[in-house]
């Protein structure tokens, strides 16, 4: 058997923490040891996006990411994007309004992208757009609605007072 | 669709790594950003039984100015070197080429270290290594060396790294004034990896060309350096005719491999065009600095 390893994170706010393998991804552990199931798993090779979270506020793939490389860091999943029971965030909001989801599938992994894209560019054009979700892969709705989401929540939370950091 | 069971191993020092690369090289793997690693992990078209997680070897992430160039660590990330200052003055070529790698997601975790010991020929920072004669640094219990980049890239997927040899940095000279450079490539949808790329610097004084480093990816199973069309560009102002005898010069040239994505003919007829668009832009850029109005920095 490999190495076992105890991993300590913070996920959405609150300290969590799980005895894992080695080999566990991000993805399986926040799935299968924290019960965050918010969290999808499509194709398991970095391909699709549906298993997108922010690392340290940053998208990154918890598929291909070990759950013992993330120790110490700070997790972002779809459940914490939004408090339990509502209100939903503005980028949940307009996907809602504009139909930018059907199965619901990518929905978290393109939820948690437009969130980190609005926190860094709350003007988002719309090659600003493309180029933050063309990572990831709806089979249903169609990309169209989805970018219309984006422009929503952008148009409505412009007004608040956001603080832009860049190295 | 899960790994087989290793034994993950965290140093948080170089010393640290390279022992354990000295007890685990041949039956382990180095792991830094994951982004090709853990997919053929996960594939299991890798077994590795140990895998060196260099991820917490701070001295590893530092990006430099130096004397003579950029000094870029391994496990520096692509989404980092693509917003850093000194390399969108000091290194165009390689900002250039950052955006095209895969999607921003995949960015913030994969290094320049990995892509460049991945090893892939159809990735863009081999041709822009190639093109630039970066030097690469390992790392072992028996010393460190310096490898040029024309020395580094074997075959695909196979580097000059021995398995108990760490890279440590990768060094780009620096440009001189009057450089300008471009990346093109076309894939599939993107964000893929290309089907051809080309990597493209010159430098202009009074109008002509004084350097010109051109590099192709995908056409080959090592990243490809077309010396005698770099000949061909010296000294001329790169107009129209030049540029289309060196993109017909490049098609004449490359031996690319058909398949399920392209045919050789498409690839082959792909490379010219991108040559001349990636020739055209990086002359222009250039003309530009010359005339002092660089619009290089971001
Ligand atoms: C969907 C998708 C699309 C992609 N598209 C592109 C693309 O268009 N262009 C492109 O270039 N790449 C692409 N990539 C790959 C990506 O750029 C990887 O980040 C990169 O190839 C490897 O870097 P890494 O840091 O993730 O390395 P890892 O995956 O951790 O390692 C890669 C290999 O290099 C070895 N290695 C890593 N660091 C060192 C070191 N310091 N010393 C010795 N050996 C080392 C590892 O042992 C392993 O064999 C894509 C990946 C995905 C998942
Ligand atoms: S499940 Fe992670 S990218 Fe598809
Ligand atoms: S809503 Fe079904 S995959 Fe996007």
């Amino acid at each position: 058997m490999g190495t076992r390893h105890r991993v300590q994170l913070t996920v959405n706010g609150e300290r969590r923490s799980g005895d894992t393998a080695g080999r566990t991804s991000l993805a399986d552990f926040l799935r299968d040891t924290l019960g965050l199931t918010g969290t999808h798993l499509g194709c398991e090779h970095g391909v699709c996006g549906a298993c997108t979270v922010l690392l340290d506020g940053s998208p990154v793939r918890s598929c291909i990411l070990l759950a013992a490389q993330a120790d110490g860091h700070d997790v972002r999943t779809i459940e914490g994007v939004s408090p339990p029971g509502g209100p939903l965030s503005p980028v949940q909001e307009a996907f809602c309004e504009t139909h930018a989801m059907q199965c619901g599938f990518c929905t978290s992994g393109m939820v948690l992208a437009s969130e980190a894209l609005l926190a860094t560019t709350p003007h988002p054009d719309d090659a600003e757009i493309d180029e933050a979700l063309g990572g990831n892969i709806c089979r249903c709705t169609g990309y169209v609605q989805i970018r219309e989401a984006v422009r929503v929540a952008a148009a409505r939370t412009a007004d608040d007072e956001r603080v832009v950091v860049r190295d | 669709m899960k790994p087989i069971d290793f034994d993950l191993h965290r140093p948080e020092t170089l010393d640290e790594a390279l022992d354990l690369l000295a007890e685990h090289g041949d039956d382990g793997k180095v792991l830094a950003g994951g982004q090709s690693l853990l997919p053929l992990l996960n594939f299991r078209l890798a077994r590795p039984a140990h895998l060196v997680d260099v991820g917490r070897v701070a001295s590893l992430a530092v990006l430099r100015r130096t004397a003579t160039g950029v000094t870029v660590g391994a496990m520096v990330r692509q989404a980092s070197a693509e917003q850093s200052p000194a390399v969108a003055s000091h290194c165009p070529l390689l900002a250039a080429a950052l955006p095209n790698i895969a999607h921003p997601p995949i960015r913030n975790r994969g290094t320049l270290g990995g892509s460049l010991a991945h090893g892939d020929p159809a990735a863009e920072l081999p041709s822009v290594a190639t093109a630039l004669d970066a030097v690469f640094v390992a790392a072992s219990i028996r010393g460190r060396r310096e490898i040029p980049a024309a020395e580094f890239f074997r075959t695909h997927l196979v580097t000059a790294l021995e398995p108990d040899e760490l890279l440590t940095e990768i060094r780009f000279p620096a440009t001189d004034s009057g450089t300008g450079a471009a990346f093109a490539e076309v894939g599939r949808r993107r964000g893929d990896f290309a089907l051809v790329g080309v990597a493209a610097q010159v430098t202009v004084a009074d109008g002509r060309v004084t350097d010109a480093r051109v590099c192709l990816s995908g056409v080959a199973d090592t990243p490809s350096r077309p010396k005698d069309v770099e000949d061909m560009l010296r000294g001329t102002a790169a107009d129209d005719d030049v540029v289309r005898d060196a993109a017909n010069a490049v098609r004449e040239t490359v031996e690319p491999v058909g398949d399920l994505h392209a045919t050789a003919d498409y690839r082959r007829h792909v490379a010219g065009v991108l040559l001349a668009r990636a020739l055209r832009e990086a002359y222009e850029t250039a003309e530009r600095s010359e005339d002092g109005h660089d619009l290089r920095i971001a």
